[in-house]
């Protein structure tokens, strides 16, 4: 979304509101979430049991993220030039388009018309699938929560367990629905078999494989990736092409950065101490070997990463490393589940990151979408202030301020909302107005007040305020209280 | 043009730099200081790797051909793959000879171009050696060589790892400061941790789901062929 200039996916009766409250309203999507995030905040909260020890990782976590901004140019060109020296070929992309046609370009060079995906958040920014069905190539899923949801043709609703929202009746049914051949059960162990049985052909003939990266390292040249389904290595170990996707600011700068920051982002994901592999992949198939891909690539992209790294209080946006854990322990998202962000990223790193890559004029709801109740920024495991930022964007976007690097800046002012805090600020600025207004609220402010606009919106989810019918000043005047 | 978008990136990136505020060097302490005695290590590393379904064996130098022949045996495995030219198929070819009937043993002699079809097809198990373990995320170290390819550990439906109890070592932090590793990376490291697993359906955990399904390490104290060096 955004590229294409389709309206704005937050506004009007289709935004976030309009969403949150129709799944808000869905005893499914509720219990699924429900279920999930409570296992999920579980399992992590088992591995962090020791305040001491995960104070201390988090700092590390926390320092190694903020050496890597402060000195990513840098590391992106050391990147670029070890991945080189190792025989891994490294592509830029300004936007998703760019990225799109990148891959394109290499999958036709090879005449590769069938793909095995590995799990990337990267791709789905990018829209990748639906680019490569529209031009020829068969791009497959292969992350069993991620076939499930492509089979499906829906979005991710957790950048780690894209299928959360399911439960398996609906998997079964929609195996039944699209599986030849599939026997319908609903035994998680008999659906599993299923896609198993699928998939290892599709390994086995693809022309190529795509993938995320958890991280690169610079100092090496070396594409680490996490998973446990196995899928990750069929696809970029098995076609003779491997194309893996990265975000720029998934850099780091030597070897000893990587466990930190892998056991961070395993036990804050899942409650795992480790996934079931760590892939770390410094090169294609060397002189000797019998297999491997013959060819490497890493395209890096930028989408809109540059610019959230202009404005030195966002950039700590770009520390994150996708656990999801603050999805996990927002009171928001846990109740109303991914899809009611229609965001790639959703949840409370999404609230951040979204508005900034696709302008906060467009997602100005977003960032408003929180109670402000730093959950989030709690569990985070390299410390973004995550609500600080919420604040930041919210101001962003109805005001205009000389000088912001933020898309779409003061794109989402109101007049109304505007001519309000303008008001308030005369009637609080001088003494006069404000004896002014406050005796005018305390004689008139029990008369009925037609609730229309926001006034209606505002009481409908509080109750609205009863004025005393004199004011503080007054009573205390009257008891003798001097005027300051 | 996309040397373009390179410049255009790194400019913008460069442009917005703020010194070095926030380079500050790490303070690693956290993870150096994670290690366990050396006769805690395997036993951890059992642990936390049966927790993952993960199964053992416990072996000699002498006897592990005949555990491993028992073990695929009683599995139904038809054949077992390992690295051709390797010290493992010499030792392997050498015990298992004039013995009837019992898994055959096939080589992985050529490349996967040549090899997929029998690979995804008709391979029951997959046995290779590995450089060693971790105690504390009770891992497995496995670098494909040219003699060991990469997908012996993955495609097949079983994988069987040779494991000496003496190359366990603390963790990942610890592992990769290793010369072997600091001075210049594998094309392919991994670790290994488990067979292959999903939560993806209602986070109920499912085995098998692309990699093996069953992962046997088999525990040779002194190693799986001494002659080899550990």
């Amino acid at each position: 979304m955004g590229a294409d200039g389709a309206p704005p996916p937050g506004a009007g009766a289709h935004g976030f509101r309009a969403r949150a409250t129709a799944a808000l309203g869905d005893p499914q999507v509720r219990a699924n979430f429900r279920r999930a995030m409570d296992g999920l905040m579980a399992k992590r909260a088992a591995l962090f049991a020791d305040p001491a020890e995960w104070r201390a990782m988090r700092a590390l976590g926390a320092s190694i993220r903020a050496r890597t901004l402060a000195r990513l140019p840098e590391l992106l060109e050391r990147l670029e030039e070890r991945c080189r020296a190792n025989g891994i070929e490294v592509h830029w992309a300004e936007t998703t388009a760019e990225a799109n046609e990148v891959v394109l370009d290499l999958l036709r060079a090879r005449g590769a018309t069938r793909v095995v995906k590995g799990k990337s958040m990267v791709s789905e920014e990018m829209h990748l699938n639906d680019f490569l069905e529209a031009h020829g190539v068969e791009s497959l899923e292969s992350d069993l929560g991620e076939y499930v949801i492509q089979l499906d043709g829906e979005t991710p609703s957790h950048i780690i367990m894209p299928a959360i929202h399911k439960d398996r009746q609906q998997i079964a049914r929609l195996f039944g629905r699209k599986i030849r051949d599939a026997a319908y059960s609903e035994d998680v162990d008999e659906l599993t078999a299923t896609a198993r049985r699928v998939l290892r052909r599709k390994f086995e003939e693809a022309d190529a494989g795509i993938s995320g990266v958890n991280c690169a390292v610079a100092e090496t040249g070396t594409l680490v990736l996490i998973e446990n389904e196995g899928n990750g290595r069929m696809s970029t170990h098995v076609p003779p092409l491997h194309v893996a996707l990265m975000g720029l600011e998934k850099v780091v700068e030597r070897l000893e950065d990587v466990p930190p920051l892998l056991s961070l982002l395993t036990r804050s994901a899942t409650g795992q101490l480790v996934t079931t592999y760590v892939n770390m992949i410094s090169g294609p198939r060397s002189p000797g070997e019998k297999d491997g891909p013959r060819e490497v690539h890493l395209v890096v992209l930028d989408n809109g990463r540059s610019r959230i790294y202009e404005d030195e209080e966002l950039a700590v946006t770009l520390r994150c490393i996708r656990c999801g854990a603050c999805m996990n322990h927002c009171p928001v998202y846990t109740r109303v589940g991914g899809h009611a962000y229609d965001a790639v990223y959703p949840g409370p790193i999404g609230k951040v990151l979204t508005p900034q890559m696709e302008g906060v004029d467009r997602r100005h709801e977003l960032p408003h979408a929180s109670s402000l109740c730093g959950a989030c920024a709690e569990v985070c495991p390299v410390e973004i202030p995550i609500t600080r930022l919420l604040v930041r964007l919210r101001a962003e976007a109805s005001t205009r301020r000389v000088g912001s690097t933020v898309l779409g800046a003061g794109g989402a002012r109101s007049g109304g909302e505007a001519l309000s805090w303008r008001l308030w600020k005369r009637a609080f600025g001088s003494p006069g107005a404000y004896r002014l207004v406050s005796w005018l609220a305390t004689r008139l402010g029990r008369l009925p007040v037609p609730r229309l606009g926001p006034l209606r919106a505002w009481t409908s989810v509080r109750t609205a305020p009863r004025p005393a019918r004199r004011s503080l000043h007054e009573l205390a005047r009257e008891k003798g209280v001097p005027d300051a | 043009m996309r040397e373009g978008a390179r410049e255009a990136i790194l400019g913008r990136l460069r442009a917005a730099r703020r010194g070095e505020d926030g380079a500050a060097p790490s303070d690693f302490a956290v993870v150096r200081e994670k290690r366990w005695p050396e006769a805690e290590r395997l036993p951890r590393l059992r642990r936390l790797m049966e927790a993952a379904h993960a199964e053992f064996l416990e072996a000699t130098g002498e006897s592990w051909p005949s555990a491993v022949r028992d073990l695929l045996v009683e599995a139904g495995a038809r054949n077992v793959m390992v690295g051709a030219g390797s010290a493992v198929e010499a030792r392997l070819a050498e015990a298992w000879s004039g013995l009837p009937g019992g898994p055959e043993l096939l080589r992985y002699d050529r490349p996967v171009e040549e090899l997929k079809g029998v690979l995804f097809g008709s391979v029951d198990a997959g046995l290779t050696t590995c450089e060693g373990g971790l105690a504390e995320t009770g891992s497995l170290v496995v670098v494909p060589t040219p003699e060991e390819p990469r997908l012996l550990s993955l495609v097949p439906p079983i994988h069987l790892v040779l494991l000496d109890p003496a190359t366990v070592r603390d963790g990942l932090w610890q592992l990769l400061a290793e010369p072997r590793f600091a001075n210049g990376m594998p094309p392919n490291a991994l670790l290994i941790s488990g067979p292959s697993k999903t939560a993806d359906i209602e986070q109920t955990l499912a085995y098998g789901v692309h990699g093996p399904k069953r992962l046997v390490v088999v525990v040779v104290p002194g190693g799986a062929t001494p002659s080899r060096g550990s």
